[in-house]
């Protein structure tokens, strides 16, 4: 033991942009440079960052704290059509609209949160799905306001407007650069809170509430917070995404949405990473497009990929990675002696 | 007055009488012992005076002030601290950041998003001396599970201790622990004694006779003994008893 030097990974809690943060970054702001050349496109870059964006804020709940909320899509939605709502009925003015999705969703996410707050487990994820459907329900039978089943149309991508400048981003090459600002935005300040002493208070909550209650830290004030900042960061994304498909549907708060989302990130390995979200995400839309061109049953191969996981390997694809660097790293210091 | 007072504090979980009638008193700077056979009350007694069960009647005093209700964290946060029967632990952390969560100084950052935790080196420090306090010096970067039973038993009392109590309850802190390190803990007991009160439930009789200055004896949700360990050898009740034998 040589006194102070930090461990590793301490090292990288306290840096702001960590190694694997940087490698995203670069990688996402390089995809622009390549993707056609792949024969992919600009929208599946768009379209993972903006749910690696909502993954992240769900996993602020599910992989931080604990709480398994399986009704999270109802907040994604909310923000969408927040966004959308606010674009028609108030002003055309992105960081107005972006400020309504977010208040919209952290609100919906604090009333839920008020109420199941105090519980854990399988209670809570019940609730979860009870309040999802709340949400979704309303979203499809509230016509007037939501469209129902036909959506939300002619939402547009407002322009980004700096003061001194104005983007037009309603291209997708444009646009894709305004999702990845978000995204950075997003992953750097979600970083540093879970790294933070909040989020140190959060991942003892995971561990042991009880403990976490006897050495005086306020457990139910402190679930509420994460569940509510999650749900705000996830109609963030929601914003995004309403933006992206110009549009807002009440499918992405249904169950079945809300249950994607929880595969992507245990498929990444959310329980034990926190860039696991970002991977499950990656990986589902690169295996829809790419096994999906192959086969109209794409989703079977992927369901089959998640059962794979869960049976042989429950953390998932960043909890493989790390075992598979560390027998690495062992394997070198052995040659090297 | 006592620094801890229980006055008449009744349980009752549905039908079944947990706690009847009992009031103890805890003074600062000694070590008290509650003693009786399984079943008996006593966890559920450290329960209601810690918070996790709210007393159906009965007052519950921390230095003249009534705490009966008070939510678990609030009773932590006026300087009751404790450990737990079954081993309780943050297993997925490291030593130094289960001692760390316990600090009064983390427990006021609990809500700084903007800060790396890792880079609060006041935080640091304190978390390794209240590890060298229970002689994990060294430790502190393995991960709880890791560690061996004993040290683990010795972790939970740092974590207990590093929340800087005024008292401190224990709830059979030998159980599981072999001869030589229960020898280290009545010598950890006795190296704190006078800084703070001190709580003890155990089983281990020689341990609590030898460390008590004044013992409980609950039997039946009562107290139906109390005196010094001396005091107590004498009590017919107690030679009785099986407990009396290995005193």
């Amino acid at each position: 033991m040589t006194g102070r030097t930090a461990p590793p990974a301490d090292r990288d809690q306290a840096r702001l942009f960590p190694p694997a943060m940087l490698a995203a970054l670069v990688f996402f702001a390089s995809v622009p440079l390549w993707i056609r050349g792949v024969g992919l496109y600009e929208y599946i870059g768009v379209e993972i960052m903006i749910w690696a964006t909502y993954a992240l804020a769900y996993n602020l709940t599910l992989g931080q704290t604990g709480l398994p909320s399986f009704g999270h899509g109802a907040y994604f939605g909310v923000g969408a059509y927040a966004f959308g709502l606010a674009q028609h009925g108030i002003a055309e003015n992105l960081w107005l609209c972006l400020l309504v999705a977010v208040a919209a969703a952290a609100l919906a996410g604090a009333a839920v949160a008020a109420f199941i707050s105090h519980r854990r487990g399988i209670y809570f994820a019940f609730m979860t799905i009870a309040f999802g459907q709340v949400f979704w329900f309303v979203a499809v039978k509230w016509h007037s306001v939501t469209g129902g089943e036909d959506g939300l149309l002619k939402i547009r991508r407002l322009p980004v407007d700096l003061g001194v400048a104005a983007f037009d981003v309603s291209g997708n090459e444009a646009f894709y650069w305004l999702v990845f600002a978000a995204f950075a935005l997003v992953a750097t300040g979600l970083w540093r809170l879970v790294n933070s002493p909040f989020g140190r208070v959060l991942r003892a909550i995971k561990q042991n509430e009880a403990r976490a209650s006897f050495v005086g830290y306020d457990v139910w004030l402190y679930k509420f917070t994460a569940f509510t900042l999650s749900a705000g960061l996830s109609g963030f994304a929601g914003a995004l995404f309403a933006q992206a498909q110009q549009s807002a549907f009440p499918d992405v708060m249904s169950l079945h949405w809300s249950g994607i989302v929880v595969m992507m990130v245990l498929v990444g390995g959310g329980l034990v990473s926190f860039w696991g979200p970002v991977v499950g995400v990656a990986v589902y839309f690169v295996s829809r497009d790419v096994i999906g061109a192959a086969t109209t049953t794409w989703m079977l191969w992927f369901g089959l990929m998640f059962m794979a996981l869960v049976l042989f390997q429950p953390e998932g694809i960043a909890g493989a990675w790390r075992h598979w660097l560390a027998r690495a790293r062992a394997r070198l210091a052995a040659a090297g002696r | 007055m006592a620094l801890f007072e229980a006055h008449r504090l009744h349980k009752r979980f549905g039908r079944r009488v947990v706690l009847e009638d009992i009031s103890l008193a805890f003074a600062d700077g000694r070590i008290s012992g509650i003693m009786g056979p399984n079943g008996a009350g006593k966890t559920t007694c450290f329960n209601v005076l810690t918070g996790r069960y709210a007393p159906d009647r009965g007052r519950v005093v921390l230095d003249g002030r009534d705490i009966a209700g008070k939510k678990p964290h609030e009773i932590a946060r006026l300087g009751v601290s404790r450990s737990f029967q079954m081993m309780n632990l943050f297993d997925e952390y490291t030593a130094r950041e289960n001692v760390a969560m316990a600090l009064p100084a983390m427990r006021g950052r609990g809500f700084q998003m903007a800060r790396a935790a890792a880079g609060i080196g006041e935080i640091r420090d304190a978390a390794d001396a209240a590890l060298e306090r229970v002689g994990l010096a060294g430790r502190g970067d393995a991960i709880a599970k890791a560690l061996s039973y004993g040290e683990r038993r010795a972790l939970e009392i740092g974590v207990a201790l590093a929340a800087a109590p005024r008292i401190l309850f224990l709830d059979e802190p030998t159980s599981g622990l072999g001869t030589e390190a229960t020898a280290r803990l009545a010598e950890l007991i006795r190296r704190l004694k006078g800084s703070l009160a001190m709580v003890l439930i155990e089983h281990d009789m020689r341990f609590l006779f030898e460390l008590a200055d004044e013992v409980s004896v609950i039997h039946w949700g009562q107290v139906i003994a109390r005196g010094t360990p001396d005091e107590l050898r004498r009590n017919p009740w107690v030679q009785r008893s099986n407990l009396g034998k290995l005193a």
